[in-house]
């Protein structure tokens, strides 16, 4: 398998788990959901940094995927905290419910 | 003595009234009557005195050149513009203050008796005050541009008094029509100046003309306009045609108001105007022969309408525009100081009428409808008197009056200048007929026949003692210039010659003279006892001639001025109202409003996409970043 | 100095009153006055030092203050003034004064920020008529404009927030423009001569090409022409003034319009007199065409501050018909017009103000016959509605006619035009007077005259007004050497004149 294969099949599925977040955040309406959809997108997006990384032998993939990692983690934070707030003040997780913020 | 009076500033003669008003002005309200009367009143006569110490300076040491300058200070310099605050006393200057210092000081005497109830008391005579010394300002004028201040001094103050009894919005429209129409004619004499000032590089009077005399060839296209320009001021101040019409309804005003300002003095500015800027007049022949056209038009226009008034004063507004049409008859055919002389003899007359006619109208309670008069020979016997000799000088009853001197002298130069002509002098014949008919039936109706009002308030001696001293003027008056057959007195034209220049006669024929004379003469007698036959004998004439669909037509048609009120509303005003109608909400201020508009119509449409589900938000930036990655891979 | 007093005298005493204001209105009331005063001494000073006085050889400027401010970017803090700036500071300086004296009773909320407001509008006018480098001048201008908002929005009458707003944004994107023009001047010199600078004196006589003169030119002249104001972009004034309390409307109509005019003679004309001679027809009928126009829509308005409003734009017409003829009558004129337009206009929104404090309307409809109760409040609208429709012996007909002599030899049938904007202005001045103060009674309540004081305000007014109608050569004596200087750096527009 050379570097270019794998970079190749990588992307696809890099792309394909990207859609997948993108159609989940897109279609459902449930907040907690919506949540997971934006991890995987994250997922997708760190995953093509690794590919990138190995296939040209830097070592910024990895670092980049940490970065996102962290973000992540802090970003779930935040969105759950929010989350929470959100359900006790609408008692309901339903997204859409929640567009105080429309023009 | 005479050194001593020529010590005494002419700017003490338009400075009094103006002090007057200042202290009227200032303190007014709170003075009792009897001091607002004795300023009031005093200040004008200590102008008139003043006056007859500077004319005794000017006749007993005449000054160089015929014209004593006085440079008060500089008003306005600016580069080659510059304008003195500087008087000019000549010969025509000298008659014109005589006239209204004098004239303006009985009237002002009269005038403590006739308002003395009124509430504007000292306002009145504040306005008079200043309305002196505007007009004394005018005529002692160096320059055009002064000369420019009095003339709208004087409007102002025609406005203010035609309007002084300002809570009835009949006398406000009225002051409003004066102010306004008058004004429409400055604006025409303001150009004149603009074309003065351009060419000859000063509005000074004396040296603007003498540089149009040298400059300009006679007849050339820029001294006609300029003459034509000055007369579309000129018809404007002195209420000829086609700026007459607000005069009439200037008699709103109290009755010595139309005396001074409607009579005597403001409307007869005109005629000053003319007269001090002749050399113009004399350089453009078509425009003199537009003076002489309009003078005979407004004579006989007004002579008519002043046929059928009922009104007394309307009567004597339109008399007084057929009067001043005489004064721009004998302008437009170069009899100068014939036109002075009767602007003078007017000034006299004329006052006098009002004043007696204010008599009867305070005598009546305010009555002034002459078919609701009657009789009143008996009751005010010397009202009766007076107003007799005022009509006569009016109607220039031949050899006793001073109209008929003055008047003659136009007649005849209408006849026998270079500029005249036989048609013109016709207009005059007619007007005399004219004059001599409504004058005297005046006369007849309100003091003869039946008694019909009720005498309530008879005139004191503040009222009567001007009227004498007006109606002995209106009488020796004319003797300073009279006829070769009569004494062949100079005086008055000895005095202005030096001021205006003399008729340039085409006919000498003393023959000639004196038979227009009688014709004149007999057309005169003929108008009296036309009135006599129509008013003072029981005559069903008139009320026939009115029963006829056309005498019913025109009587109607003379009463409203030949329906000029109508043309100017449908013509002027009710476009103008139209217009501010259509544009008073700014049309402007919907391109701005347009703008703003569309602002928030775009803001609304924007705002819709912002719905608040973070499931679009997310589509629309999926779709955005689609495309842009599509827009990358493609291009 | 004088001329950092005179900014800074208002600006402190702004915040002065501010504090004072806190602690009791009628402190900030005679705090304020007495900054007013001051102010206006400083200028008068200042005017009797030079008065008479024989210009030097270093040109018109009278006094001059230069600090650098950034100098990496070529600003400097230069202040100075000329015959025509020291006029337009004094005119601050007394307008600043009755300004005060006007609120004193009209006034009742938050009265030390309107007081400082009020104060930081003449710092700002003040510092626009002193300012002679560009990018200090831009600051000032926006200075004023923005206290001058608060004047409108906060203490205003009934639609005060829309009228604050629209005339923000006029006057906002019109600075704007401005300050485009600036910049692109200045790159545009710094490109010629590798000097970049905002300085007034060095950028005098920068060559732009063509076209893009006139762009630049019209930036300037969009700012200054909605100050003046010219139709079609004079809308935002009807409604600030009408909205503005009584002392907004008189240092609007006073002053802030005066900024325009002074724009165009200090900054288009001799910055660009290429460029500005291509704009004189249409500059010349935009002149007529406000004269015209905002005298017919004064006589269509039953608004009383409206009406006043509206005779605004058709006198500021005539100052932007003297401008472009750039000669000597009619720009001298032109000043004398700035002057009086200030005095007269400012003293009718004064009077229309006590009548709005009597009646509580400013409806004409529902007035009339006001002389029987207020005959001295009467005589006051009576003199200053003469001197709006131009009679000799006031200020305005001097003005007027200096243009129109002006004018005259540059294009006769403005001049004529602008004749019958004077016809325009007998009818609407009449109207004022006849519907309020002439007509039927129509006010039954008891109203009192002018108290002590009103007249301590329009007694000074009326004197200057008949002044400057009768001895105009105090103040053209001492505007004369300025006017002469900028006819020495452009000499005429068009072909024409004396």
């Amino acid at each position: 398998m050379t570097a270019a294969v794998l970079l190749g099949h990588g992307l696809v599925i890099a792309s394909a788990l990207f859609v997948i977040g993108l159609v989940g955040v897109l279609v459902r309406r449930n907040l907690l959901f919506q949540l997971l959809s934006i991890e995987i997108m994250l997922n997708a997006a760190g995953m093509a940094f690794v590919i990138a990384g190995a296939r040209w032998g830097q070592a910024d993939g990895q670092v980049m995927f940490i970065f996102i990692l962290v973000m992540a983690a802090a970003e779930v934070a935040v969105g759950l905290a929010l989350l929470l707030r959100v359900s006790r003040q609408v008692r309901d997780l339903d997204g859409d419910a929640v567009s105080a913020m429309r023009g | 003595m005479g050194d001593l009076l020529c010590s005494l500033p002419i700017w003490l003669v338009p400075a009094l009234p103006a002090l007057g008003f200042l202290v009227l002005a200032v303190i007014g309200g709170q003075l009792p009557r009897r001091w607002a009367a004795v300023i009031g009143t005093g200040s004008v006569g200590l102008s008139a005195a003043a006056t007859l110490g500077v004319a005794a300076c000017f006749l007993r040491h005449p000054p160089a050149g015929g014209v004593r300058i006085e440079t008060l200070w500089t008003w306005i310099d600016v580069g080659s513009f510059e304008i003195g605050f500087s008087l000019a006393l000549d010969a025509l200057s000298l008659v014109m203050i005589f006239v209204v210092s004098f004239v303006g000081f009985l009237i002002h005497l009269y005038s403590t008796e006739y308002m003395a109830d009124d509430e504007g008391f000292s306002r009145f005579f504040a306005y008079m005050n200043l309305f002196v010394a505007f007009m004394l300002m005018l005529v002692l004028a160096d320059n055009l541009f002064l000369l420019y201040l009095g003339w709208e001094g004087v409007g102002l103050c025609s406005y203010l008094l035609i309007g002084f009894w300002y809570t009835d919005a009949a006398n406000g429209a009225a002051a409003q029509k004066a102010f306004i129409v008058t004004r429409v004619g400055d604006t025409a004499m303001a150009v004149a100046l603009l074309l003065l000032f351009k060419h000859a590089g000063t509005l000074d009077v004396r040296q603007a003309m003498a540089w149009a005399t040298e400059n300009w060839a006679p007849g050339s296209t820029m001294a006609v306009v300029v003459a034509l320009l000055l007369l579309g001021g000129a018809v404007g101040k002195s209420a000829q045609l086609p700026l007459q019409t607000w005069l009439p309804d200037a008699m709103a005003g109290p009755t010595p108001v139309s005396a001074l300002i409607h009579a005597a003095t403001m409307v007869t500015a005109g005629v000053y105007l003319i007269a001090r800027t002749h050399a113009v007049f004399l350089l453009a022949p078509p425009a003199m022969t537009a003076v002489a056209v309009v003078g005979a038009a407004t004579l006989l226009l007004a002579g008519c309408s002043a046929l059928v008034q009922t009104d007394i004063k309307r009567v004597l507004a339109y008399s007084t525009i057929s009067q001043i049409g005489y004064m721009f008859l004998g302008l437009g055919v170069g009899a100068w100081s014939a036109a002075v002389f009767h602007l003078m003899t007017h000034a006299f007359f004329k006052a006098l009428l009002f004043l007696a006619a204010g008599a009867v109208i305070l005598a009546l309670h305010h009555e002034q409808d002459i078919f609701k008069m009657g009789g009143l020979r008996k009751r005010l016997p010397a009202v009766f008197w007076t107003f007799l000799l005022g009509s006569a000088s009016l109607a220039a009853l031949p050899v006793v009056t001073a109209g008929f001197y003055s008047k003659d002298l136009i007649l005849w130069a209408a006849w026998a200048s270079s500029a005249g002509a036989p048609w013109l002098w016709a207009a005059g014949a007619i007007g005399a007929l004219l004059t001599a008919f409504y004058s005297f039936r005046l006369v007849f109706i309100v003091f003869f026949g039946d008694e019909k009002g009720h005498v309530d308030h008879r005139p004191g001696l503040k009222i009567v003692l001007p009227l004498a001293v007006l109606a002995a003027l209106s009488v020796v008056g004319g003797f300073v210039e009279t006829p070769g057959w009569l004494g062949h007195v100079t005086a008055f034209s000895h005095l202005t010659e030096s001021a205006l220049p003399a008729v340039d006669w085409a006919v000498t024929d003393h023959h000639v003279e004196h038979r227009l004379q009688a014709v004149v003469a007999g057309i005169t007698l003929l108008g009296v006892l036309a009135a006599y036959l129509l008013y003072l004998r029981p005559s069903s004439i008139p009320a026939a001639v009115k029963a006829t669909a056309l005498g019913a037509w025109l009587s109607r048609f003379w009463l409203s001025g030949w329906g000029f009120d109508a043309l100017y509303d449908r013509l002027f005003i009710r476009p103008f109202k139209g217009l501010a109608h259509l544009l008073r909400g700014d049309p402007f201020d919907e391109i701005s409003a347009t703008v703003a508009r569309v602002a928030e119509s775009g803001h609304s449409a924007l705002s819709r996409t912002q719905n608040g589900r973070i499931r679009t938000y997310a589509f629309g930036i999926g779709v955005g970043a689609v495309i842009a990655a599509a827009i990358v891979v493609l291009t | 100095m004088t001329l950092v007093l005179l900014i800074l005298v208002p600006l402190i005493g702004g915040f002065a009153a501010w504090i004072a204001g806190r602690r009791s209105a009628d402190l900030s009331r005679w705090l304020s006055l007495a900054v007013a005063l001051v102010e206006l001494v400083l200028a008068l000073t200042l005017w009797a030092r030079h008065f008479g006085a024989d210009v030097g050889s270093g040109g018109p400027w009278l006094e001059v203050v230069q600090r650098p401010w950034i100098p990496e970017l070529g600003i400097s803090f230069i202040l100075a003034v000329d015959g025509l700036s020291l006029l337009m500071i004094v005119l601050t300086g007394f307008i600043g004064v009755m300004a005060v004296l006007v609120s004193w009773r009209e006034i009742e909320s938050r009265v030390g920020v309107y007081f400082a407001c009020l104060l930081w509008v003449l710092a700002g006018i003040t510092g626009v008529f002193m300012a002679l480098d560009l990018f200090c001048f831009y600051f000032f201008w926006e200075v004023m404009l923005i206290p001058m908002t608060f004047l409108i929005g906060v203490w205003g009458h009934e639609r005060r927030i829309y009228a604050a707003v629209k005339f923000f944004i006029f006057t906002l994107v019109g600075g704007l423009l401005m300050l485009v023009s600036i910049l692109a001047l200045t790159f545009t010199h710094a490109a010629e001569t590798g000097v970049f600078t905002f300085a007034y004196g060095e950028l005098l006589g920068t060559p732009v090409a063509s076209p893009a003169a006139f762009w630049i030119m019209l930036g300037f002249f969009v700012a200054f022409a909605v100050k003046l104001p010219a139709v079609p972009i004079h809308n935002w004034l009807p409604d600030a003034h009408t909205e503005a309390p009584t002392a907004g409307s008189l240092i609007l109509a006073a002053l802030l319009l005066k900024t325009g005019a002074y724009g165009l003679i200090r900054f288009v004309v001799p910055l660009f007199p290429e460029a500005s001679a291509t704009m004189v027809p249409w500059a010349l009928w935009l002149g007529v065409l406000g004269i015209i126009y905002g005298g017919v829509l004064a006589f269509a308005q039953t608004d009383l501050k409206r009406l006043v409003a509206y005779t605004s734009v058709s006198h500021m017409g005539f100052v932007l018909i003297g401008v472009y003829s750039w000669n000597e009558l009619a720009l001298q004129g032109t000043v004398m017009q700035m002057i009086c337009h200030g005095i007269s206009t400012g003293s009718l929104f004064l009077i229309v103000g006590m009548l709005y404090e009597r009646i509580h309307t400013r409806d004409v409809t529902r007035m009339g016959g006001l002389w029987t109760q207020v005959p001295r409040l009467g005589g006051v609208a009576m003199i200053f509605a003469m001197a709006s429709l131009g009679l000799p012996g006031t200020g305005n007909f001097v003005g007027e006619f200096l243009i129109i002599f002006g004018v005259f030899p540059v294009n006769i049938a403005v001049t004529v035009a602008a004749l019958l904007g004077i016809v325009a202005a007998t009818i609407y001045s009449l109207r004022i007077i006849q519907t309020t103060f002439h007509g039927p009674v129509a006010i039954a309540v008891k109203i009192e005259d002018m108290n002590h004081r009103e007249l301590a305000m329009m007694a000074p007014m009326i004197i200057v007004i008949v002044w400057l109608g009768l001895w105009p050569s105090t103040v053209i004596a001492t505007f004369e050497p300025a006017m002469e200087s900028l006819f020495h750096l452009v000499p005429q527009l068009v072909i024409g004149g004396y």
